[in-house]
């Protein structure tokens, strides 16, 4: 029972992160400027992430640490990259 | 799904509870991406799920494999404090690009750029502005 607990709320919690994922993904092709479409996708990236934080916790294998592990700075750096070509126009100057 | 078995029962509550916070606030940052009208509140709203989405759903895989291991797995506090760091400055360089564009294109009613802080840098916008400057008299005495 306890377990069944814990597998229902793991599907109810990936069906949210994707639902997240999906209003994400909503704003990001109708968003009506280039910074709301980078925003979105940094959100979608985070989303992602713990989309497969919570596989991994529904599988218990530890391997899916290092996927959510580079999925984040992958994220980080690709976000970081298009907010400075907002900005400047080029990524490296 | 065979692992949940071997949880003890408050390790699994603790998870499913975690969980569905976690969730339920980066659904929530989610739906406020969608809601809000301009890009300035717009870039408020993820903040939800890198902040406490991504710290329940780390603490309840450190819970989760921690009670499972029967010792302390703490590796999963490298993505909760990577996300915290990087997100502030992501989102900070991201709303700085997006007020320079809407300066820049005269787009939004955002306020414009601080007179005192670059006071060098004005006088030279002025002297370069004085070709902007002039058309609009002779504009508006036209019309």
């Amino acid at each position: 029972m306890i377990a069944g607990i814990l597998l229902w709320s793991v599907t109810i919690a990936q069906l949210m992160l994707v639902a997240a994922m999906a209003c994400n993904a909503y704003r990001l092709m109708r968003g009506p400027r280039a910074q709301d479409r980078v925003l979105c996708l940094d959100a979608m990236y985070v989303g992602a992430m713990l989309l497969v934080l919570t596989v991994g916790i529904r599988t218990g294998t530890s391997v899916y640490f290092e996927a959510a592990l580079i999925i984040a700075v992958l994220g980080f750096v690709s976000s970081i990259a298009l907010a400075k070509f907002l900005m400047r126009g080029e990524v490296i100057e | 799904m065979t692992h949940a078995a071997d949880l003890p029962a408050w390790a699994a509550l603790l998870t499913a509870f975690l969980l569905l916070v976690g969730a339920g606030l980066t659904l929530l940052g989610a739906i406020g991406t969608l809601r809000f009208a301009s890009f300035f509140e717009r870039v408020h709203a993820p903040t939800l799920g890198t902040s406490w989405g991504t710290g329940a759903i780390v603490l309840a895989s450190i819970v989760c494999f921690s009670a499972l291991g029967s010792r302390l797995v703490v590796h999963e506090i490298l993505i909760g404090v990577f996300i915290t760091i990087t997100t502030p400055v992501t989102l900070m360089l991201l709303a700085r690009a997006a007020l320079y564009r809407d300066r820049t294109e005269g787009e939004g009613n955002v306020p414009p750029s601080s007179q005192l802080r670059h006071p060098v840098a004005n006088i030279g916008t002025d002297d370069g502005g004085d070709g902007n400057a002039t058309p609009s008299p002779s504009d508006a005495d036209k019309s």
